[in-house]
């Protein structure tokens, strides 16, 4: 590829970041606006497909991957599911919010003002990038037989806080089972048998 | 929701896709995007997808509380017992290389069982998060 084609891939590559992190916001501030719950739900599943683009936009598909799968899949179904458990309409309050806007304001303030001090975006020379991320990418193949780095960064390397995050999202399972099932039958057993399960 | 023909038949079509994709996601992690978790994921969509379409009933008979229980604790174990076997085998936990004389080799082979762990794991707490939601209703 010459350099005028990669010059230009890159300017449309700033441009669909531009135009995705525009829509991100755009949703972002609807979910939040929104007084319709399910609404606010389905907004919140199309900021994750967003987030899907822009990862895949930044080369990491298997972020974008799960995001898609988990963000704007399974969330949006379990929160459709809260809010028939509960109720599609947002209560209305009274009190205005300016200390929880003002707290929020100042820590976007001090975040942006903090990424005044990260290395510049792509930049070969960042910290992150010269720490064990070449060993990772010269070494990964050979070491693991895997030719997809992430993967063997996620299940070799980094082995051991991958069976974490596994017994994390086992323990969520069994707490949302215990919780949820364990609350129905207590209910079941003092009230008077109604239905079963009509869902 | 069974009233709505094209959401029927669109998702009747699509579930055996969605599990393949899911199972080929799975095994070539690997090699490309992808991996135990987004295959976890993708197939307990299947599942909730037909639950959500059609009936949670027959889905929920389709895989029952107990069994899903159980395959949730047999990913986590997949995946442990996968260092316990390592320890057995001379090396140390989670270090998968101690599995064949080529050390590249074993830990392709120590990858592919945590995923597919992972992927049993993750599938069966998707479907257990779902269905014990969808109970209450």
């Amino acid at each position: 590829m010459d350099k005028r084609a990669q010059e230009g891939l890159r300017v449309i590559e700033l441009y669909l970041n531009i135009i995705l992190l525009v829509f991100v916001a755009a949703t972002g501030i609807a979910a939040v606006w929104l007084r319709n719950l399910l609404a606010s739900a389905m907004v919140l599943g199309i900021y994750s497909l967003l987030m899907a683009a822009l990862w895949v936009v930044l080369d990491a598909v298997d972020v974008a991957f799960t995001e898609a799968a988990v963000g704007a899949g399974v969330t949006t179904v379990l929160m459709l599911l809260a809010i028939a458990l509960t109720g599609r309409h947002e209560k209305r309050r009274r009190a205005r919010p300016w200390l929880p806007l003002a707290t929020s304001l100042g820590t976007a303030g001090l975040l942006i003002y903090a990424t005044l001090g990260m290395p510049i975006f792509g930049d070969a020379n960042a910290p992150a990038q010269l720490h064990v991320a070449p060993y990772y990418l010269l070494q990964g193949e050979a070491e693991t037989g895997v030719p997809n780095i992430v993967t063997s960064v996620l299940a070799a390397y980094r082995g051991f806080d991958t069976l974490g995050e596994v017994t994390v999202i086992f323990t969520a399972g069994m707490g949302v089972l215990v919780l949820l099932t364990g609350a129905t039958r207590r209910r079941r057993n003092t009230a008077a048998p109604t239905e079963e399960d009509s869902a | 929701m069974s009233d709505f023909l094209v959401l029927r038949v669109i998702a009747k079509l699509l579930i055996p896709f969605i599990l393949l994709f899911g199972f080929y996601v799975q095994m070539h992690g690997d090699y490309g995007p992808g991996g135990g978790f987004q295959a976890g994921v993708i197939i307990a969509a299947a599942f909730i997808l037909y639950a959500i379409v059609f009936d949670v009933n027959t889905a929920r008979r389709m895989a029952p509380m107990a069994v899903l229980v159980s395959l949730a604790c047999l990913g986590v174990l997949l995946y442990a017992g996968v260092g316990v076997a390592n320890l057995l085998y001379g090396g140390r936990f989670l270090e998968y290389g101690a599995f064949a004389h080529d050390p590249a080799h074993g830990n392709h082979i120590g990858i592919l069982i945590i995923e597919i762990g992972v992927g049993i794991a993750v599938a069966a707490v998707m479907m257990i998060i779902f269905f014990s939601f969808a109970r209450r209703r």
